[in-house]
């Protein structure tokens, strides 16, 4: 057996026990996972995962809960459309194993103004949690994806998003993922003419943790990507985003920031391609990071292929220490100095949160900050 | 017995020695002035006072409301009531004044056996204070400094000791980058917190300031020691005939700075 069958090979075996699904899902399914067969799990001498090493992931034998079916064939135009599974083994997993699709449809125009929460709760073994996001022209609405679970567990999930044109969609993944859980989320985002789309993950969980974030541009379409990621022990969380700017006239910010400490490492990848028509475009990346321990890692790169001549883009990394001069500020008014620590680090990831248009999720995340960085101050 | 006492105070920055044998007494109610040249050493005192690590005190003592101040991390020294109004107030984007200074005021309360302060009892003491500075309320919500002007940095300098109320007040330059309605105000801040319970040590290069805070002695640091004390009357001295009259040469000066 090679290396690939092998690690397959008990996969094969949940497959072929599912439950048989409606003629196009089935053909969908079986296209999915002969190609997840061919590509194998990746490794480390693929460029795309060369700072993750999934190997935990690929040697391990996931129960698998069969569950049941529930896709409604409404999704059928738009299923698996917009996540492409040639060249990626986690999606192409994912679509062999769509048993219950969440399916949010806003038709043309409607405003949604309560954002729409969506809890993943995994279960113990596997769980490969699928969103299907569709917002007619001119609609609005505000997605809150969580992830949470408690043990060791495995959560392979996609999400696709189709924004039609002069929609507005803000989308906001929170991963609180178990001390030991792997978690791969990859997302997909086709946005049309003029929408105004933002997307925002804040990674907090997990053992080994992938966020992936695509999103294709039309023409006059603005994106933000905006994250926070905060790392402690030997926690592993690698964020990959991908901007394309297909038509003229688009406009794209993105900040990420990543707090560091212990022996973990983090990862950030922010690739923007420009394509040959797509003048005009204006295009913004950071990426901040705050590394509190000596033995703390961070890979950072940028990854800009722009083949238009008339753009503007801009790119930036950094990665530091908590500032002396800051420190001493807040001790000489009395502030201790672990208390002025915890104050700085918060203040760090306070910028991300400040964005954040929920309320609610703005509030519910300040407490978990607070209290984390509190912990480790004291 | 004296609020400060600093005997044969001797610190360096990397290998360069900065203050070479500071000997300096105050007591409460007075008001201090050091002057003296660029490069003389007045800001790495009033730092090594505050407590800042970045310089090492290599010989010396002193002593502080009886007890080994050099011995404390400067958030002790801020509890027992030193307070340092900086020359060049630091930015801290994410924190905001208002909770930065509850959290200040609390743990120097804290400290001396006292309540914490709630939030209602907290707001009034600030507003309060605030009138005395004339500062802009809308200055709180904002971040620590960030995005201030110069003239409304050093303002918060000083409402900030008027909130925290020391016992020994050491002002670094307070006077620079302030206009003249500024330095009026920030002046006028100062007077009204003095106090016979209260000592201040006043840095300063301009004798400008001293017209609106009046010293009771006025010390001349020069290259690292104090060398020449007097009456408020040596500042207009050396108004009149420069650093030069007394001998010492002003780098700022001699650049051509002023």
């Amino acid at each position: 057996m090679t290396a690939v069958a092998e690690q397959t090979g008990a996969w094969l075996e949940s497959f072929t026990r599912q439950q048989p699904a409606a003629p196009w899902l089935q053909d969908l399914r079986n296209a999915a996972f002969q190609r997840f067969t061919e590509l194998g799990f990746p490794t480390t001498h693929d460029e795309e995962w060369r700072f993750t090493n999934v190997a935990p992931i690929a040697r391990t034998n996931f129960v698998q809960v069969g569950r049941a079916l529930a896709c409604p064939p409404e999704a059928q135009p738009y299923l698996g459309k917009y996540a492409p599974f040639d060249h990626h083994a986690f999606v192409a997993l994912n679509t062999a194993f769509l048993e219950d699709v969440t399916y949010i449809h806003i038709p043309r125009g409607q405003v949604v103004e309560q954002p729409i929460q969506i809890a993943y709760d995994a279960p113990s073994g596997v769980a490969h949690p699928r969103t299907l996001i569709v917002v007619g022209p001119d609609a609005h609405c505000t997605i809150v994806e969580t992830y949470s679970g408690t043990g060791s567990y495995f959560t392979n999930a996609v999400t696709e998003i189709v924004a039609g044109s002069g929609s507005v969609v803000d989308h906001y993944k929170v991963q609180r993922e178990s001390p030991s859980a792997f978690h791969i989320g990859v997302m997909f985002a086709s946005l049309g003419r003029s929408a105004n789309f933002s997307a925002t993950c804040i990674s907090l969980g997990g053992a080994l943790v992938r966020n992936e974030v695509s999103a294709t541009l039309a023409e006059g379409t603005d994106a933000t990507l905006n994250g926070l990621y905060l790392v402690n022990g030997t926690q592993h969380v690698d964020n990959h985003t991908s901007i394309d700017h297909a038509q003229p006239h688009g406009t794209s910010h993105e900040l990420y920031k990543g707090i560091l400490d212990g022996k973990a490492s983090a990862v950030f990848n922010g690739r923007i391609i420009v394509r040959k028509d797509a003048q005009k475009t204006d295009s913004k990346q950071t990426n901040k990071n705050l590394v509190l321990s000596d033995e703390a890692v961070i890979d950072t790169k940028p990854e800009l292929q722009i083949f238009a001549d008339d753009v503007r883009c801009t790119h930036g990394a950094t990665i530091g220490q908590l500032d002396a001069e800051s420190l001493f500020y807040l001790q000489s008014r009395g502030i201790g100095k672990q208390d002025a620590r915890s104050l700085l680090t918060y203040a760090f990831a306070q910028d991300i949160i400040d964005r954040i248009k929920v309320q609610s999720l703005r509030d519910s995340l300040e407490r978990v900050l607070f209290e984390k960085f509190h912990e480790r101050a004291h | 017995m004296a609020l400060l006492e600093i005997k044969n105070l001797h610190a360096t920055v990397g290998d360069r020695e900065i203050l070479k044998g500071i000997d300096l007494t105050v007591n409460c109610g007075e008001v201090h002035a050091i002057m003296g040249p660029n490069g003389s050493g007045k800001s790495t005192l009033a730092q090594v006072l505050a407590g800042r690590e970045l310089y090492v005190v290599t010989g010396g003592e002193v002593i502080y409301d009886g007890k080994d101040l050099l011995a404390m991390p400067p958030e002790d020294r801020a509890r027992e009531g030193i307070f340092l109004a900086f020359q060049y107030p630091v930015e801290i984007p994410g924190v905001s004044n208002m909770y930065f200074l509850k959290a200040a005021l609390n743990a120097i309360r804290k400290h001396r056996g006292l309540d914490e302060l709630d939030a209602m009892d907290f707001l009034a003491l600030v507003k309060d204070r605030m009138k005395l500075l004339e500062m802009d309320q809308v200055l709180l919500n904002r971040a620590v400094n960030t995005g201030f002007s110069g003239g409304e940095k050093k303002r918060n300098e000083i409402f900030q000791m008027a909130v925290l109320e020391p016992k020994l007040a050491i002002l670094d330059e307070t006077d620079s980058g302030l206009d003249i309605d500024a330095l009026r105000a920030v002046a006028e801040g100062v007077n009204a917190l003095r106090s016979p319970d209260r000592a201040m040590i006043v840095v300063t290069h301009y004798q400008r300031l001293l017209n609106y805070i009046v010293p009771d002695y006025v010390h001349v640091l020069a290259e690292g020691r104090i060398v020449k004390s007097g009456g408020k009357e040596l500042a207009l001295e050396l108004e009149e005939s420069g650093y030069a009259g007394l001998g010492i040469e002003d780098v700022e000066e001699a650049v051509g700075k002023v």
